[in-house]
């Protein structure tokens, strides 16, 4: 028995050192998982359980030069789907659309961006209206992945009438996805499409903050999180631009209703630009959200083209108003004096070679000095100042002042004027080559000339100024890019004003357009066009107080408009009116034109006490 | 018996460790339930496993005072009930809970019960008593051969359910109770070695390194064995090295796959490898001090699985770090070194050999099931003796430790 009691006290022992061992061996593990290596799992049960969550950066809002909005942030919701499996996302989809208009377009999008995968949720609509979010919130055990969040919806208060300027925005798009600039986007973004949107999208993008939410094993989410700091978002900055949005929603008021064109209106001193109008426009709040497919394809197919920035796009024959252009080559080019006239007086045409070329007035001129000419619009002087001026000098020096480019705007779209570049530019585009007469079509504004307005009112820049034109710009920050300069003598330009002030009064086209208050400088052009309705209507205008510096330069343009002293020229001229008014801080009037003053029975003794100089 | 204090209170270390294990189960059986996912199953079950314990208390009261002359009466009889019942169970059992595809409960009466828990107590009573009959301590593998025999009816039952945990559980229990018997060494390694061949048999240049060694092992220990033990030692393991590749094909495919991603959890990451790594996450986010009670995130989220029956001691190590781990490790040692004292100090064969029986399971219980949530050994269906959820396990493992109780109590 004893010895039985000793073998098992060994017994015992060995069991003693066993059971130690073998609890210590887990002690061990247990040590080495929760002490040593505890960062690491602590680290992995962090990444388990928070998910990153993009926080939209409000963006910059966009004011016009005295601070009204012309482009916001409302609160609006947005409705994404925290991944899981394929099938059910795509299920979720399915019955998300008994709570949300999902267009067909749309959901095919989503699917296929739902097999595609990734970490982020996917973005259903980023403009969910109120109702549906709150029958959505009601439902949400049944959509357990649903995120629901507010977000920023982009607004445009100044509607129709910033729509070309401003543009609009849009979610950005795989093409996008690919850029550089756009390195940390992310699906969903929303980034602007056109217009200064588009153009200062760096600035008024922001950078995207970060929130984290904890989730569930099944990818639930539990609740918002607080515990990890996540990375605010950084708002975009404000763009403030030149633009008057006043002077805007005047010439909208006043533009010829049911016809199309566009109106710019540049800050002579600066540049700046006033107001850049085209019309038709479009309501770009109907792009805020997620974009209509529907809508879209309307605005697109509309045969009216809405979508359309005349101002910066449009190119058009400048016809007459280009006659001023003439002038400037020939002044900077010194092979004419304002004073002198041309050899061949105007019979209402002129021959060249054995062509005849008409004036528009059969009558004639007679001998014109270069006011004169400007003011009587003649033909026949500016076939021989083309001549003087020769082919290859007005390729020239129309070249150096750009009018086969662009002005060099900020805005991300603007069409460049159609201008030959060098003779060769028959040769290639019509297969002959040129004779020296194409110079008297160019001189007049016709032949190969496509101009856009704007680029017709940075030319008025330097007739208003010194010579000099820098590229016109709309935000007030923006560093104008290199212009180009005229070498005309100070008093030569003012004979080229003198020519345009001439149109304005008694016995020039533009005279009913007269302004009481303001001298009002113009040239009228109406370009035929070939086809059967009425020509388009030009008047290009320089306007400020009597005796001082000019203030405000003005361009206006509608298609098929007909004359442009009838259509164009009063368009340009209330809308000078109304803006001087404001900037001298007069009572504004819609009586404003001769005219008006004529119709309304007032008293336009002024009009006739403008004697000629 | 009169006048003396009763048996709980002479063995109160032993039974005090116990009740603490217990009450520390049903906390964190409370805290498994405060989840964050919508109507979790497992938020009242607390309440349930602590009306079990009272009742176990009771029964430990109740069995305690029981003379060990009964037990040695009814050891073969409840044997024999158990292995019926087992057997039943194989053909008439339904799955639950954990074990929802292991055929494991019998329904009696609207009580959903776990024959094989009952079995662990019976095996062990009637092998205790088997080898308590014999004056001499088994000299030859034969001697080994009905004892075996004796375990492996219930085993087998196990495994066809089949519960591979519990029946890792009897193999515990086996060598424990044989190695308190006083079996010689080398005859339990050569035991032993057929299970050991069948874990080696994965590569064949391993198992015929193997075998080599085996073979070597037997020539030096010819004098102490018949050559029938030797061939058949050698003939077990070469049976064993043959049926290992068909035995693996006939096992689950989940099972497979729990060997599998022990060597490698990130085989299969979504699936049986996901338990593994959250575990681990779960016990090694919970560091020095643990992340509170109740607030283990890997649980809360509903990361962990099983998280109140066989992987509690993850909610333990996340919630309550180290400091929590350890304690519980050390209650538990603390528990065994009881039982090996009151093994020691037993005046009857027959009740030392029981209580190792009964800590051969308990210990098995404890090293696999931490040693699966922390990877240290392959993901098994065992739960934590005293501490996972499961109202059989309870009952029985306070039947085990109340006879235990009652037979380390006996005077000579």
């Amino acid at each position: 028995m004893s010895r039985r009691r000793y073998r098992h006290s060994v017994l015992a022992n060995r069991a003693r050192i066993a059971v130690v061992i073998l609890l210590g061996i887990l002690a061990g593990v247990l040590f080495r998982a929760q002490v040593l290596r505890a960062t690491d799992w602590l680290l992995q049960s962090e990444r388990n359980r928070l998910r990153p969550l993009t926080v939209p950066a409000p963006r910059g809002i966009i004011r016009d030069r005295d601070g009204r909005v012309l482009a916001d942030n409302i609160p609006g919701y947005s409705v994404s789907i925290v991944p899981d499996q394929p099938d059910s996302m795509l299920s979720t989809l399915r019955r998300l659309r008994e709570h949300l208009d999902i267009p067909a377009g749309r959901l095919e999008a989503l699917s296929q961006q739902v097999r595609a995968g990734g970490p982020r949720p996917l973005l259903v609509t980023g403009d969910a209206p109120f109702d549906a979010v709150a029958a959505l919130e009601e439902r949400r055990s049944g959509f357990p992945r649903l995120l629901i969040e507010p977000r920023p919806k982009r607004r445009y208060p100044a509607g129709q009438l910033g729509a070309h300027v401003i543009g609009y925005v849009g979610e950005i798009n795989e093409a996008e996805l690919g850029r550089p600039e756009f390195e940390d986007a992310e699906p969903g973004w929303i980034v602007g499409r056109s217009g200064v949107e588009s153009q200062y999208e760096s600035l008024l993008r922001g950078s995207a903050g970060t929130r984290y939410v904890e989730v569930d094993a099944a990818g639930r989410i539990v609740g918002s999180f607080g515990g990890v700091q996540g990375v605010a978002a950084d708002p975009g900055q404000d763009v403030d631009l030149n633009l008057d949005l006043e002077l805007m929603e005047w010439i909208h008021q006043v533009f010829p209703d049911g016809m199309n064109g566009a109106v710019v209106a540049l800050d002579v001193e600066s540049g700046g630009v006033l107001a850049l109008y085209s019309a038709p426009a479009y309501d770009p709040n109907v792009f805020a959200g997620v974009v209509d497919a529907e809508e879209w394809r309307r605005l697109v197919a509309n045969p009216e083209s809405p979508l359309y920035h005349r101002a910066v796009m449009g190119t058009y024959a400048p016809g007459s108003p280009w006659k001023l252009v003439t002038a400037a080559i020939a002044l900077d080019l010194g092979v004419v004096t304002p004073d002198e006239h041309m050899p061949v007086p105007c019979r209402g045409a002129y021959v060249y070679g054995n062509r005849v070329a008409r004036c528009w007035d059969a009558e004639g001129h007679g001998f014109l000095d270069l006011p004169g000419a400007i003011q009587h619009s003649c033909n026949v002087y500016f076939y021989q100042l083309g001549l003087r001026i020769g082919l290859d000098r007005m390729l020239g020096v129309g070249n150096r002042m750009g009018f086969g480019n662009q002005c060099g705007i900020d805005l991300p779209q603007e069409a460049g004027g159609v201008f030959p570049e060098s003779l060769e530019f028959w040769e290639r585009r019509f297969g002959y080559r040129a004779q020296e007469g194409e110079v008297l079509s160019l001189a007049i504004g016709q032949g190969p000339n496509d101009q856009t307005p704007l680029k017709m009112a940075q030319f008025l820049l330097a007739i208003a100024r010194d010579g000099s034109a820098p590229a016109p710009t709309l935000s007030r920050e923006a560093v104008p890019a290199e212009g180009w300069r005229l070498d005309i003598r100070p008093e030569h330009l003012e004979e080229i004003r003198e020519g345009m002030r001439r149109v304005m009064q008694p016995g020039g086209t533009a005279h009913l357009s007269s302004l009481e208050h303001f001298d009002l400088l113009g040239k009228t052009g109406t370009v035929e066009h070939g086809g059967e309705e009425p020509e388009h209507a030009w008047f290009t205008g320089v306007a400020g107080p009597f005796g001082g510096p000019p203030e405000i330069v003005l361009v206006a343009m509608v298609e098929f408009g007909g004359s442009g002293s009838a259509v164009a020229a009063p368009l340009v001229a209330k809308a000078a009116d109304f803006y001087l008014r404001g900037r001298h801080g007069m009572p504004r009037d819609t009586i404003q034109t001769l005219r008006e003053y004529l119709v309304a029975g007032r008293n336009t003794a002024w009009a006739n006490a403008r004697e000629l100089r | 018996m009169s006048g003396r204090r009763p048996a709980w209170l002479r063995q109160l270390p032993f039974t005090a460790t116990v009740l603490v294990l217990s009450l520390f189960g049903v906390a964190m059986i409370y805290s498994a339930g405060v989840l964050e996912v919508p109507s979790p199953v497992t938020r009242g079950l607390w309440l349930r496993q602590a009306v079990i314990l009272a009742a176990a208390v009771v029964g430990l009261l109740i069995l305690s005072r029981v003379p060990l002359r009964w037990f040695e009466w009814f050891a073969m009889p409840v044997y024999i009930v158990g292995v019926a019942v087992l057997a039943i169970t194989l053909v008439a059992g339904t799955g639950a809970g954990t074990a929802e595809g292991v055929n494991s409960f019998l329904s009696i009466a609207g009580f959903r019960f776990q024959p094989a828990e009952a079995a662990k107590v019976t095996t062990a009573l009637a092998l205790a008593l088997l080898l308590a009959r014999r004056e001499e301590p088994p000299r030859y593998l034969r001697d080994l051969l009905v004892p075996a025999l004796l375990v492996a009816v219930p085993l087998g039952l196990v495994l066809l359910q089949p519960d591979l945990g519990t029946a890792l559980a009897f193999v515990g229990m086996f060598f424990a109770i044989i190695y308190w018997a006083r079996t010689p060494w080398p005859l339990i390694l050569f035991a032993a070695s057929p299970g050991l061949g069948l874990l080696l048999a994965f590569s064949a240049r391993v198992w015929s390194v193997y075998i080599i060694v085996l073979v070597v092992a037997l020539y030096l220990y010819r004098f102490r064995l018949y050559l029938v033990e030797s061939v058949t030692v050698i003939l077990g393991n070469v049976a064993a090295g043959a049926v290992a590749q068909p035995l693996w094909n006939s096992l689950a495919q989940y099972q497979r796959n729990r060997l599998l991603v022990f060597l490698d959890p990130s085989l299969d990451p979504r699936n049986a490898g996901w338990q593994l790594i959250q575990s681990k996450v779960a016990v090694g986010s919970g560091g020095l001090m643990g992340k509170g009670f109740t607030a283990g995130t890997q649980k809360r989220l509903a990361f962990l699985p099983e998280q109140h029956t066989d992987f509690i001691f993850s909610v333990v190590g996340e919630e309550l770090g180290f400091v929590g781990t350890s304690l519980t490790l050390l209650l538990f040692c603390h528990l065994f070194l009881r039982m090996i004292r009151m093994a020691e100090t037993a005046s009857a064969p027959f009740a030392g050999l029981f209580i190792f029986g009964i800590m051969g399971v308990w210990l098995t219980h404890v090293f696999v099931n931490v040693g699966m949530t922390i990877g240290v050994v392959p993901i098994t269906g065992i739960p934590l003796p005293f501490i996972s959820y499961g109202g059989s396990f309870l009952l029985m493992s306070w039947t085990g430790a109340a006879i235990a109780v009652a037979l380390a109590s006996e005077d000579p």
